[in-house]
């Protein structure tokens, strides 16, 4: 059995099984407490530059199967389990999670007390940190930790060039990638014809390109990073003023930028399946998986009002824009949450424009 | 939004049952706390005195009456209550609210249901209606059709198209009656007695999905729509194991994030279409083959598993459900657990979850073992580890069934491959030692239908067997074990050390369990309640705040036959009165369904198992002050001795009675020397420790004996025995004797009147809170038998010599605190059977009839308060009323048990009646435990030869009420020579014409009164007769007594004048 060690920029340094592809990677360290969904974890482009630690202490039970992708790529810069499985359900054929994250070459640690190291990142916020293969490398990598990394994220998981997909619907919307994942690319598709362009693409392009509306989604890392806010957040401000925008997860903070408004980083995120959302008189449960929110005064006088919150800390969950048809949500909204209805009023904002 | 209501009635789930456990004391009692939170005045109505439900501050008003529709509508009236909680009682709260939906009397007094509505019961308990309502959501049920005859099941199962076909009987509790049929003959048995079963006489014949996997979710709803799943939960046997019969775990392992969000979409749905307000329980079958899923069941209420998904991510459904009833809405409850967060999210947990069923097949050897549809546990234990094999492990040691492991098995292959194929309690051991055997994953799955993931983690645990047979111990190999839950007791086994050298080894390499928090949110938020589980981590989780003590309550584990909620109740009652002391008290228990385990009980409360280890390593991380062992029953009695060798030189006190005095008590001969010293009479007695010495012994005190094993509770193997034949019999085939196994051997007395006495001693006082009289003579065992309290037939004379005895006893045994006392009465002589150091099973009984609360004045006299510092002193609690304790069996669930009482417990749980007048007081106690007294019709009396005379003042009040009396010959010429005329029948063994038998099933026969010879030749030439009665409902009495109790009752039931009494009423 090989050794890993966790080392954190804090100067702890936790040691435990190695599993995975064996190599040093770097990354933001954030806890998700969903209690399934590996699989869409980590093939998650939100989840980019992040090293990820499941609070489940079993992780790979029922294997990697061909539908739970969120990417074709794996996103991660690593994994630190309590427990991963070496033999998974054979219910759906499944591979198992090591050769997977081999095949992506994603370093990996288990037999980590996981509970522990929430409950510390929960008191002292998310912090970077290095899975390390070679005990001897502990001292560079923690030399290395102490700088400051400010990587764009955005532009490793935006695609490359424009694509289409026509799904036979009578809307078209422009989708600005700012790293979609598969199951808001399937929302949309099961409602529009979809333009996506990547993550820099100029307003006129999308406008050129006959949209009736656009949509900026989820996406890893800052929304106010320099890189994105001469890109995306300008684009979106340029779009505003003729379109309908629906901003969901990094899209929704990218839009508030946009129109002026202000974001911050959270202390450990909100990452998990099970995040309350007061929006009118119902609570949603949603899952949901970011770093960074919207400034809830910051949005005074940019037109857009924060019409959903999280029950639990009162951060922005969701806006529309007082007079524009802008919409956006923190959350990736769907129908066993409930919230289908933000694609609905997006339809019908697109629809009144026709 | 809440509502205005003047008052609310919870309605609890009645006597504990096979399929309706203490679930429904925790349920019903949050569900209590939560509405008087919010200002409702409330009243209670429950039938069962073991509760903490029924306890008198509870409820405004706490009734503990006969649990029927027109019992509960004159409390409504008299209390003028204006809403009702259906929804927390079980079947049974629901059926009485479906009645009185049904028969106008909510109409008619004003009354809202709150919770749940009868609409979306009958949607979920009607079959044909359930299926309707699932079609029209698009939600796929197995192919059924509703039948009410047999002809009908067969043209079903031609629909259907294919044996096998399940057969659910509508409108029953564990699935009574339910089962499985492979062919046309299983089918007519099985189908007549599930018609027999059903309240509305209907069972469905289902496609059977056997053989695919079970998952349940939890889903909670609010009047404003908003619906969240609270846990989700995976049966691991396949399908065809009822769920209360399986083995579970928490969340789901084996189920994809995509499948889960289909089963959760189709739940939200389910929920939204019966329009359920609060909690709701939906089961699917899921095919592994294909992914297509069926929903099976919809319980739209709190249920077992609701009780085990609070207690499992700590999202307290009945609280929650409670408020939703009156009105709030999620997002307006608060989240205790975090103090910050409200009720509206989905618990996020952060461990492993596995719950495992305690059957009472160690009580009933002659039940057939095998696992169906039809529920047999009784009770059942919930572990939580950091790997799934820690939390099996964990489990099983909490069984109380001797083992503290996957066990070796001594069966050949073929009764291996048996057990995997027909599952009995015994599987998991099964699959752990075909995989010893070297069977491999694959074919072990597939004979016990479990998905190899989970037979993969057995695996793991034989692996890690052999290497700590075969390796050297390392820290690594240490703490390997110890993350898959290996307890120090099985590290010495398979290293041939002993336990303590393992613990100490082992905490030399710094391995030591650190303790987690269950907080609802995997750490997200932070948590400020202190519900705990132990696993092998790095850091721990207890803050401890040392200014104040900490005492630690050792709690009673399972519920089984001799060991229900009595324990729990008292030792919640421990709990407050430590709380009420300033001091922290600390709950360690295993089992999901009781009140102790509930978050907000105890200071600290751990989810653990009762063994030496585990509960050393609490009272150690505890620093704990004190530790009581006095409330958990023979559980934690029997760690008393150990606990305290083990915490010699620590500043840890054994509180109360000395575990040295309490051994007094438990050890045959040291009891038997004080006793002598005491000069308090004991019938003759000896310890056997083998076959030849058990038969001197027999011979020299004379026949019959009574046999039982050492050191048991609840009469475990217990007998009464009439010759050296039986006696051989009994060695042979009950219980093992040898050197470290020893019989006791008791002489039997013949007609003596049994009397329980509870007692509280300080050293210098006693207070006897309540001596019961058993209505059967000695030989019943206490658990079963019916008592009255105060004592009915004693002369003063005798009570005050039970008194002097039992003073004598508690100051000779030095108690501190509770005791129990088994004396019997024979010609005027007063005889100690014997004594039990601590709390017993009928001090919640005594407690509510009197209104002394026994368990809390212990505790307190533990701490070193004294009887007259609490202002009772010496002396004895007179009532100007009785209380009636009657048992409740499982006679009709579990086939192959005889319905005779023994001195064997049988009893599942009790019921009280309570009443001025003696003869209401029986009648209460009797309907209350299920019993349908008949006011006319006929009766069938045959009793053994020394009853005959005693008989005849009940057989002249039945003839004088116009009751037919049927008799077989011996009996029916004596009382008609006695001027009672009867109707000769043959005996059933005659096989002549016209038999008790056929009486029965043609109707005739209401009421039967058979006191079998106690020869056990003759015990068993009844059982066919007594076995009828239990399928077919008709009150049966073994006992002269028995039936002078229910002749008492058939009067006050023709009388009809019955009125209502809250508990307050009893004690002004």
């Amino acid at each position: 059995m090989a050794t890993n060690y966790l080392v954190l920029e804090d100067g702890t340094v936790l040691e435990g099984e190695a599993f995975g592809f064996e190599k040093v990677n770097f990354g933001e360290v954030v806890f998700n407490t969903a209690m399934g969904g590996y699989q869409e974890c980590l093939t998650d482009p939100t989840n980019c530059g992040q090293i990820l630690i499941s609070t489940y202490p079993l992780i790979g039970d029922y294997g990697i199967t061909d539908d739970a992708y969120m990417s074709n790529n794996v996103w991660i810069s690593g994994l630190v389990v309590k427990e991963y499985c070496k033999d998974p359900s054979p219910m759906y054929n499944g591979r198992k999670l090591d050769d997977f994250l081999k095949e992506h070459q994603i370093p990996a640690i288990a037999g980590i007390d996981t509970r522990e190291l929430t409950i510390r990142i929960r008191k002292n916020g998310t912090l970077r940190g290095a899975i390390v293969f070679d005990k001897s490398e502990i001292d560079s990598v923690m030399t290395e930790l102490k700088k400051v990394s400010d990587e764009n994220l955005v532009a490793k998981v935006s695609c490359e060039s424009a694509y289409s997909i026509d799904n036979g619907k009578n809307l078209t919307v422009g989708v600005i990638d700012c790293g979609l994942k598969n199951d808001i690319k399937d929302s949309l598709s099961a409602r529009y014809n979809l333009k996506v362009f990547p993550y820099d693409t100029p307003a006129q392009v999308i406008m050129d390109a006959g949209v009736n509306g656009v949509v900026i989604a989820n996406g890893p890392g800052n929304p106010a990073h320099p890189a994105i806010i001469d890109t995306v957040v300008k684009t979106v401000k340029d779009l505003s003023t003729q379109t309908a925008i629906m901003g969901l997860c990094f899209g929704s903070q990218v839009v508030a930028l946009a129109l002026g408004g202000k974001t911050y980083k959270l202390k450990y995120g909100h990452r998990g399946t099970s995040q309350p959302v007061r929006c009118g008189n119902r609570i949603y449960i949603t899952t949901q998986n970011h770093g960074y929110a919207v400034d809830d005064a910051s949005l005074e006088g940019t037109g857009l009002i924060a019409d959903q919150i999280n029950i639990n800390d009162k951060s922005v969950e969701g806006t529309r824009h007082k007079d524009l048809p802008i919409i956006t949500c923190q959350y990736t909204p769907g129908e066993s949450s409930d919230t289908a209805f933000v694609y609905e009023d997006f339809t019908k904002m697109m629809e009144a424009r026709k | 939004m809440r509502k205005e209501f003047k008052k609310l009635m919870v309605i609890g789930s009645g006597p504990i049952v096979i399929g309706q456990a203490a679930e429904f004391d925790f349920s019903g009692s949050q569900a209590c706390k939560s509405l008087r939170e919010e200002g409702y005045k409330t009243v209670l109505v429950n039938s069962n005195p073991a509760t903490i439900q029924t306890d008198l501050d509870m409820a405004d008003a706490v009734y503990i009456e006969p649990m029927t529709a027109d019992i509960v509508a004159k409390i409504i009236e008299k209390e003028g209550v204006d809403g009702i909680m259906a929804g927390m009682g079980g079947q049974t709260a629901l059926n009485i609210c479906s009645e009185l939906a049904e028969n106008g009397t909510l109409d008619r007094l004003g009354v809202t249901l709150l919770g749940t509505q009868p609409d979306a019961i009958a949607k979920s308990e009607d079959r044909e209606l359930f299926k309707e309502t699932m079609e029209a959501i698009g939600e796929p049920v197995p192919l059924s059709r509703t039948c009410t005859s047999i002809e009908e099941a067969l043209e079903a199962v031609e629909y259907i198209g294919r044996y096998p076909v399940l057969v659910r009987p509508a409108y029953t509790l564990g699935g009574t009656g339910g089962g499985i049929a492979y062919n046309e003959e299983e089918l007519r048995d099985i189908c007549g007695r599930g018609l027999a079963y059903s309240r509305i006489h209907q069972v469905l014949i289902e496609e059977s999905v056997l053989g695919w996997k079970e998952y349940e979710y939890e889903v909670m709803r609010d009047h404003n729509d908003n619906c969240i799943i609270i846990c989700n939960m995976e049966n691991i046997d396949a399908m065809g194991i009822h769920t209360g019969e399986s083995i579970v775990c928490a969340p789901c392992l084996t189920l994809s994030a995509k499948d889960h969000q289909r089963l959760k979409t189709a739940s939200l749905k389910v929920i939204r279409a019966l329009e359920i307000e609060g909690g709701c329980n939906v089961q699917f079958a899921f095919n592994p083959e294909n992914g297509d899923y069926r929903l099976i069941e919809v319980n739209p209420r709190v249920s077992r598993s609701s009780a085990l998904a609070s207690k499992a991510t700590g999202y307290p459904i009945a609280r929650v459900s409670a408020k939703i009833a009156v009105g709030y809405n999620l997002d307006e409850i608060p989240n205790k657990v975090t103090g910050t967060t409200s009720a509206a999210f989905e618990p996020a947990i952060d461990y492993v979850v596995m719950k495992i069923p305690r059957w009472p097949f160690d009580k009933f050897r002659t039940v057939d073992r095998h696992l169906g549809t039809q529920m047999k546990s009784t009770g059942e234990t919930m572990a939580i580890g950091r790997t799934f094999e820690e939390a099996i492990l964990k489990g099983i040691r909490s069984l109380e069934i001797g083992v503290n492991h996957l066990d070796r098995m001594d069966a050949s292959d073929e009764e291996i491959e048996d057990e995997l194929i027909h599952a009995t309690d015994r599987r998991m051991f099964a699959i752990a030692e075909a995989l010893r055997r070297g069977w491999g994953i694959e074919k072990v799955s597939k004979l016990a239908q479990w998905d190899p993931f989970f037979i993969t983690k057995f695996d793991n645990i034989v692996k890690m067997e052999q290497r700590l047979a075969n390796e050297k111990m390392t820290p690594e190999l240490m703490k390997a074990a110890k993350d898959m839950g290996f307890a120090d007791a099985v590290i010495a086994k398979f290293t041939g050390a002993d336990e303590m050298s393992v613990r100490k080894t082992r905490k030399e390499m710094g391995i030591v369990p650190t303790y987690k928090m269950v907080d609802t949110c995997a750490g997200e938020y932070e948590a400020q309640t202190p519900y705990f589980y132990s696993t092998y981590g790095r850091t721990t989780e207890l803050k401890r705040d040392k200014s104040k003590k900490s005492v630690v309550i050792i709690g009673g584990g399972p519920i089984r036959i001799g060991q229900g909620i009595e324990f729990d109740y008292s030792c919640v009652h421990s709990v407050m009165a430590l709380q009420n002391e300033g001091i922290d008290a600390v709950i360690i228990n295993n089992n999901p369904e009781t009140v102790s385990t509930d978050f907000d009980i105890s200071d600290r409360l751990y989810f653990e198992p009762l063994t030496l280890e585990d509960v050393l390593n609490i009272i150690e991380a505890e620093e704990a002050d004190g530790v009581i062992c006095q409330y958990g029953g023979q559980t934690s009695v029997n760690l008393a001795l150990d606990l305290e060798k083990a915490l010699e030189g620590t500043n840890t006190k054994i509180l109360g009675t000395k575990p040295d005095d309490m051994d007094v008590a438990e050890d045959r001969r040291r009891f038997s020397k004080l006793m002598d010293d005491l000069k308090i009479e004991q019938p003759k007695s000896g310890t056997g420790y083998s076959f030849e010495e058990a038969k001197a012994i027999a011979e020299d005190i004379g026949y019959p004996v009574l046999v039982r094993p050492s050191y048991v509770l609840g009469g475990r193997a217990m007998e009464i025995v009439y010759s050296t034949d039986e006696l051989r019999t009994y060695v042979e085939t009950a219980v093992k004797v040898s050197r470290n196994h020893p019989i006791l051997i008791d002489k039997y007395l013949t007609q003596a009147v049994e009397l329980d006495v509870d007692l509280l001693c300080d050293g210098t006082d006693v207070f006897v809170g309540g001596i019961m009289e058993h209505v059967e003579y000695a030989g019943v065992h206490s658990g079963d038998a019916t008592m009255v309290l105060p004592p009915f037939t004693l002369t003063n004379a005798e009570l005050e010599e039970v008194l002097e005895v039992s003073r004598k006893v508690a100051l000779g045994l030095n108690i501190r605190g509770l005791m129990n006392l088994q004396l019997a009465v024979k010609n005027g002589k007063i005889y100690m059977i014997e004594a039990n150091p601590r709390s017993s099973r009928t001090v919640p009984f005594i407690s509510k009839a009197t209104g002394i609360p026994l368990a809390k004045i212990s505790t307190q006299i533990m701490l070193g308060k004294t009887l007259k510092d609490v202002g009772l002193g010496s002396g004895y609690k007179t009532l100007d009323h009785y209380a009636i304790k009657a048992s409740v069996f499982p006679f009709l669930k579990l086939v192959g048990v005889d319905s005779i009482l023994t001195p064997e417990m049988k009893s599942t749980g009790e019921v009280m009646g309570i009443d001025e007048n003696f003869d209401i007081a029986c009648y209460k106690a009797l309907v209350a435990a299920g019993n349908k007294l008949p006011t006319e019709g006929g009766v069938y009396i045959t009793v053994n030869d020394d009853d005959k005379d005693n008989i005849l003042p009940a057989a002249k009040a039945l003839n004088e009420m116009g009751f037919t009396i049927y008799a077989t010959k011996g009996t029916s010429t004596f009382l008609r020579n006695n001027n009672i005329p009867a109707t000769t029948v043959f005996k059933v063994n005659e096989n002549m014409g016209i038999d008790g038998l056929s009486l029965m099933r043609q109707g005739k026969i209401n009421l039967i009164i058979n006191t079998p010879s106690l020869k056990s030749g003759a015990v068993r030439d009844g059982a066919t007769m007594r076995r009828t009665a239990v399928e077919l409902e008709i009150p049966s009495m073994t006992t002269v007594q028995g039936a002078n109790i229910a002749v008492a009752a058939i009067k006050v039931a023709r009388d009809q004048k019955l009125g209502v009494r809250g508990m307050k009423e009893f004690h002004r």
